[in-house]
């Protein structure tokens, strides 16, 4: 938690060390109050005392009552600015820190996880800096202060009895909580429980349904109810416990203390009676302040666990090192549109086996070069090697000559029109989707958005939206099929005029004969662009210039459709699940 | 069978009598727990209000007694009576607390219950108009909310009430001066707090905006993480990013300043009533109208006063945010269900499996007809293809075979009984089906194969999963069918498709319904599923929906979809020869661009 505080500008630190100040000065002024107050009690209790000094003692009362409330104010204001913007300074750090991020920490962590670091997190610490901090600093303040001044004016029955109501409701609360916490921080995981049983019901609806299964989910969801509701009532029955024991307690301190007084008082000296008197209406306030401040600091205590986590996991986050680092190469532009792999191995972190295996092939300037095996060969790790999404185990990697790692990465992408397996769009119009992103050119025009968009066979959708290219997209994409969606994300790299194209999987949602024209339109308008492409089906494959057949992270046969056909069984039986024999042998 | 819109059309935070209204009906039979624990509360609350007027009789005791000795029956009368006041008032709390913990608790699980059983009774239809987190935050947030309201604001609206009125009784039986100007001084602080409040409603909005806006864009860029990485696109989402936040902080701090003005407001408005009550209470006493005790007693019935109006208008707050929570809840909870089906005596055990479709015509929306006129007579052990490009209404055909939505006109029949005649539970188990989804849950390896099903055998599981080649794979895991499917365990989609289709081996139903189950697999793996699903289909009519074209060509019978309408249909043979769209459509694999 305390590392936090790193993250604290010096605007914050200004801000904190004043309502330090403040506080403490509201502190003080709160607790002149009931000095004000036994002054006006005396000054009542007093034969011949004027008017004028009753309103004065007043008037002071209330001035110091203002000046609290000033100061109070003051302080809310800080606080509010710093949490707030530790709040803005944690989650613009956490958001640039995952951006830099490779494919490694992003696994590492999960996006899932990231999100939630990022923003239930981030919230978490700035409650407790809004509410806590200001708490934490109170309390002992308020505490010590008000044991300070009582000290002169009590005596050992009226501070036993104070201590002993403190010690008590102290004990009260530490054992509500410690029955009560482990049960509330089980909480969360019950209702992730519940919404997940829900969800599963949801996303399966169509399979629960045609199971007649639709009992054996509602069970589920009752015991997972059940277990939540009897979870959730005894933390609630025990911190229900807690109120009528408070008020008691406080009830029974001014009782004890005026009925402790009486007596004291009786057996007082004629001159001190007075004095007692007055100390004991004081008395009685500062010690409901004592227990005020103690039971503030057994609810920081609650709080404060829960912010430490976050705290804890937001820093995790802050505190990893991006794997990769950026070199400040370019090409000299003399091996243009080449991608070479020389003995390239890759395993994952942790891993113990190798997801590629000694890989080493040429491509060169407008060629395309297939890649082809089962799932979990090795195919998309290949192609992510070359954007540098990580970097290689063993061996190099080179595009346009110099190795991927000595690039900037900036112009190492520059150089890439990237399609991912799973596409991907953003919330706002077709437009921004497919100008996504810095080439190191020019803003892309709006009649080469329109070309692209023909070539990745995407016109007749988006001609059909009645805002062109200026139509919405929504969060995901998703007012778009997955098919639309594909050709969208190819019409991005294709309007980025790179020098490279990588499609990983690219063409799985489009029928044959879109993907036949989309691929025959591409190679028309880009000539002497390297293509790059992973594929499950061989028609998307047959005539490219160099296929490479993975199996296990080997490269098991690298040639032509024919070549391979000849030469690798694993090609042989790949294809033999998808042509017929007449087709095999056209 | 048209739900409308709902959430739409009940934003959060609108009142909504209605929504409280169906709730009190909901929560009938708790009524009379409830009218205890607020006897209770109002009971707990007049010993509140007690309190200081014996306090105050305490004080005079002790003053009158400061010069000629103090009268120790009285005190030790009035200390005694003022334990037992405390005593009964805390039990009273105490019981009042407890009541409504578990009302609140049972109420909130009757209700998730609800909730629970209403989505398998709702039309698929339903959820087209709906999103999953709508209906989440339905089970969680709006029960929540509501729970809160009835937990804390319905006692706390009550004894606020009682203890407002009492307390201005005790004063005006008091004093009548002295509760004026008490009334006075916290009106003027009362009214500040209403206008704050109805500022920071302002920033509070914001914030919540700011903080969802927030989310959605962290959601998308940490999702798209490769490609905004690989595109060079990071200053731009860095700006995008940059303005939320700055708008954000804006809300924010503004949102918590104003809320956090409250307590120090409060704490002076109880302040100034305090030196308003010691002033004139001072004067009063100078000039021999009141004892001291009465000071006393009105410094605690100040702040006593002050209290709830606050917490009256926190209530209020609470209780508008449960009505529109309990808008939401209880509008799904009584959207229109799939039709009852209960009078339904027609029943279908044996089907021979023959499946006849006549004219039948479908849209989702009335304006969009999907499918215009299909017929079809489908015989006894029959596979039949469905193929055609996407939106040609492949899985439309699916669906209403399945029941999942109910045919605008025309009939399907089986065994010349009208799908309609018989109750949705029975067509469901008429058939098996493997969806493109890989529909996996949380739980065991058994529990997601034999799902739900009765009598289901170790060998039997051996068997299947034998069949579809899992047995291996499942017998090199630590707990073997026990495994639990979690995060620990990785499984691939081939893998997954693979359980779901040993999950409709186990359930060995008549007939069989393939919806695009093999496309996440690579081709390879598909031939094994391939073996696994012909010995599955043998002798069953089944229906079968392809992307890869390989996977059908040995079907009885094909039928190529175009906007609904079957355009071909034949088997793989007549129809390649006849050179039509299926034809093109095959061809285009292999073609050479």
């Amino acid at each position: 938690m305390t590392k936090l505080f790193r993250y604290l500008k010096k605007r914050d630190w200004a801000m904190a060390a004043a309502s330090l100040v403040f506080i403490i000065g509201q502190i003080w002024l709160d607790l002149r109050l009931p000095e004000y107050m036994s002054e006006i009690t005396v000054l009542v209790q007093t034969e011949g005392s004027t008017m004028s000094q009753i309103l004065t003692a007043g008037a002071k009362m209330l001035g110091c009552a203002l000046g609290s409330m000033a100061m109070a104010i003051i302080t809310c204001y800080f606080t509010s600015v710093i949490a707030a913007s530790i709040s803005r300074r944690l989650q613009s750090e956490l958001y640039h820190q995952v951006l830099s991020f490779s494919s490694e920490e992003m696994n590492h962590f999960s996006t899932a996880s990231l999100i939630t670091r990022s923003t239930n997190d981030v919230t978490q610490v700035q409650m407790i800096f809004a509410m806590g901090m200001q708490l934490m600093i109170k309390a002992p303040i308020t505490a010590v202060m008000a044991i300070l001044k009582i000290q002169d004016k009590g005596n050992w029955q009226w501070t036993s009895l104070t201590a002993g109501a403190v010690i008590l409701l102290m004990a009260v609360i530490g054992a509500l909580m410690g029955y009560a916490l482990p049960k509330f921080r089980k909480m969360q995981t019950l209702t992730d429980n519940l919404n997940r049983i829900t969800r599963e019901n949801l996303t399966g609806l169509r399979v629960v349904r045609a199971y007649n299964a639709e009992r054996y989910q509602e069970n589920k969801f009752t015991a997972a109810n059940n277990e939540m509701t009897t979870n959730s009532l005894q933390v609630n029955r025990a911190m229900a416990v807690l109120n009528p024991v408070m008020s008691l307690v406080m009830n029974g301190i001014s009782l004890g203390i005026y009925w402790i007084g009486a007596y004291l008082i009786e057996s007082a000296g004629m001159q001190d009676k007075l004095g007692i008197f007055s100390n004991m209406v004081v008395f009685s306030s500062y010690s409901m302040q004592v227990i005020m401040s103690f039971m503030m600091l057994a609810m920081i205590f609650v709080l404060l666990p829960r912010a430490q986590v976050s705290a804890k996991r937001i820093l995790e986050v802050l505190q990893t090192a991006p794997s990769l680092h950026n070199g400040s190469s370019d090409s000299d532009g003399s091996h243009q549109g080449e991608i070479e792999f020389d003995h390239v191995s890759f395993r994952y972190p942790g891993a113990d086996a190798n997801v590629l295996e000694d890989i080493t092939f040429t491509a060169h300037k407008g060629e395309t070069v297939a890649f082809i095996g089962a799932t979990g060969s090795g195919k998309t790790t290949l192609v992510n090697l070359i954007p540098r999404l990580y970097d290689v185990s063993e061996g190099s990697v080179k595009v346009d000559g110099v190795d991927v790692r000595d690039y900037d990465m900036k112009k190492l992408r520059d150089k890439l029109g990237y399609v991912s397996q799973k596409a991907v769009l953003f919330a706002g119009t077709i437009r921004d989707n497919i100008r996504l992103g810095d080439n190191g050119k020019a803003a892309v025009p709006d009649n080469e958005i329109e070309k692209a968009l023909d070539i990745a066979q995407s016109s007749d959708f988006v001609g059909n939206i009645p805002e062109g290219i200026g139509g919405a997209v929504s969060q995901n994409g998703a007012n778009f099929s997955g098919g639309q969606k594909q050709r969208l994300s190819i019409a991005r790299a294709v309007a980025r005029k790179p020098e490279i194209y990588i499609f990983d999987d690219s063409f799985s949602a489009l029928d044959y004969k879109t993907d036949r024209i989309l691929r025959s339109r591409l190679k028309q308008e880009s000539a002497g662009v390297t293509t790059l492409i992973v594929a499950q089906r061989i028609g998307t494959i047959l005539d490219a210039d160099k296929i490479i057949v993975l199996e296990d992270g080997r490269a098991v046969g690298i040639g032509t459709h024919k070549q391979l056909l000849e030469s690798c069984p694993v090609y042989q039986e790949i294809a033999a699940s998808q042509l017929s024999k007449e087709e095999l042998s056209r | 069978m048209r739900p409308m819109n709902h959430h739409a059309s009940l934003p959060k935070g609108k009142f909504s009598p209605e929504g409280l209204k169906k709730l009190y009906a909901f929560c009938k039979k708790y009524i009379p727990a409830v009218i205890i624990a607020l006897v209770c509360a109002v009971g707990g609350t007049v010993f509140t209000i007690l309190g200081p007027d014996k306090l105050s009789d305490l004080t005079d005791l002790i003053t009158q007694g400061l010069m000629t000795g103090i009268d120790f029956d009285g005190v030790t009368r009035v200390a005694v009576t003022l334990t037992v006041m405390y005593g009964c008032s805390a039990l009273l709390t105490f019981t009042q607390g407890q009541l409504m913990t578990v009302t609140t608790q049972r109420i909130s699980q009757g209700l998730r219950e609800a909730i629970s059983k209403k989505i398998n009774r709702l039309p698929i239809d339903y959820y087209n108009k709906t999103t999953f987190g709508d209906i989440l935050s339905r089970v969680t947030n709006d029960v929540d909310t509501i729970s809160q309201a009835i937990q804390n604001s319905i006692i706390t609206l009550v004894s606020s009430v009682v203890l407002l009125l009492g307390c201005l009784l005790m004063m005006f039986k008091t004093n009548w001066v002295m509760t004026v100007s008490a009334i006075v001084a916290s009106l003027i602080g009362f009214v500040l707090m209403v206008l704050i409040m109805g500022r920071s409603q302002r920033y509070f909005i914001a914030r919540q905006q700011g903080l969802g806006d927030m989310n959605g864009h962290i959601e998308e860029a940490y999702a798209g993480h490769t490609v905004i990485r690989v595109s060079n696109a990071e200053k731009e989402f860095s700006e995008k990013f940059e303005a939320l936040n700055e708008k954000l902080y804006q809300a924010s701090w503004k949102s918590q300043f104003l809320s956090g003005l409250m307590m120090p407001i409060m704490g002076f408005i109880g302040n100034l009533g305090y030196v308003t009550v010691c002033v004139i209470g001072a004067l009063l006493t100078m000039n021999g109208n009141i004892t001291f005790g009465v000071i006393v007693a009105f410094m605690v019935y100040v702040r006593l006063f002050t209290t709830p109006l606050s917490q009256i208008a926190q209530a209020m707050t609470n209780i508008q945010s449960a009505a529109a929570a309990s808008g939401r809840v209880f509008d799904f909870l009584e959207a229109e269900e799939m039709e009852d089906e209960s009078n339904k005596t027609k029943r279908l055990t044996n089907p021979t499996g023959q499946v006849s479709f006549q004219h039948v015509k479908f849209g989702y929306t009335p304006d969009r007809v999907i499918i215009h006129d299909f017929s079809q007579e489908v015989h006894p052990g029959e596979k039949v293809a469905i193929v055609g490009p996407t939106g040609a209404g492949k899985t439309t055909l699916v669906n209403l075979l399945m029941r999942f939505y109910e045919i605008d006109g025309g009939s399907i029949s089986m065994d010349g009984i009208n799908l309609k005649d018989l109750t949705r539970e029975n067509v469901h188990s008429l058939f098996g089906m493997v969806l493109q989804d890989t529909w996996l849950f949380e739980g065991t390896i058994r529990d997601n194969i034999v799902y739900g099903k009765q009598g289901v055998t170790d060998e039997d599981l051996d068997r299947v999963c034998k069949a579809v080649g899992l047995y291996h794979y499942v017998h090199t895991l630590p707990n073997g069918y026990d495994t639990v499917l979690d995060g620990g365990i990785s499984l691939s989609e081939g893998q997954k498709q693979l359980m779901t289709i040993a999950r409709a081996m186990i359930e060995n139903a008549p007939m069989l319904i393939l919806d695009e189950a093999t496309s996440s697999v690579d081709t390879r793996t598909e031939l094994l599923i391939q073996q696994a699903m012909d010995r599955l289909t043998e002798g069953r009519t089944s229906f079968v929906i392809a992307h890869r074209l390989s996977t059908i060509k040995n079907a009885d019978i094909i039928l190529v979809l175009k906007d609904g309408d079957i355009i071909e249909s034949g088997n793989h043979q007549t129809l390649l020869e006849k050179g039509g769209f299926y034809a093109e459509l095959y061809n285009a694999q292999f073609a050479h661009s």
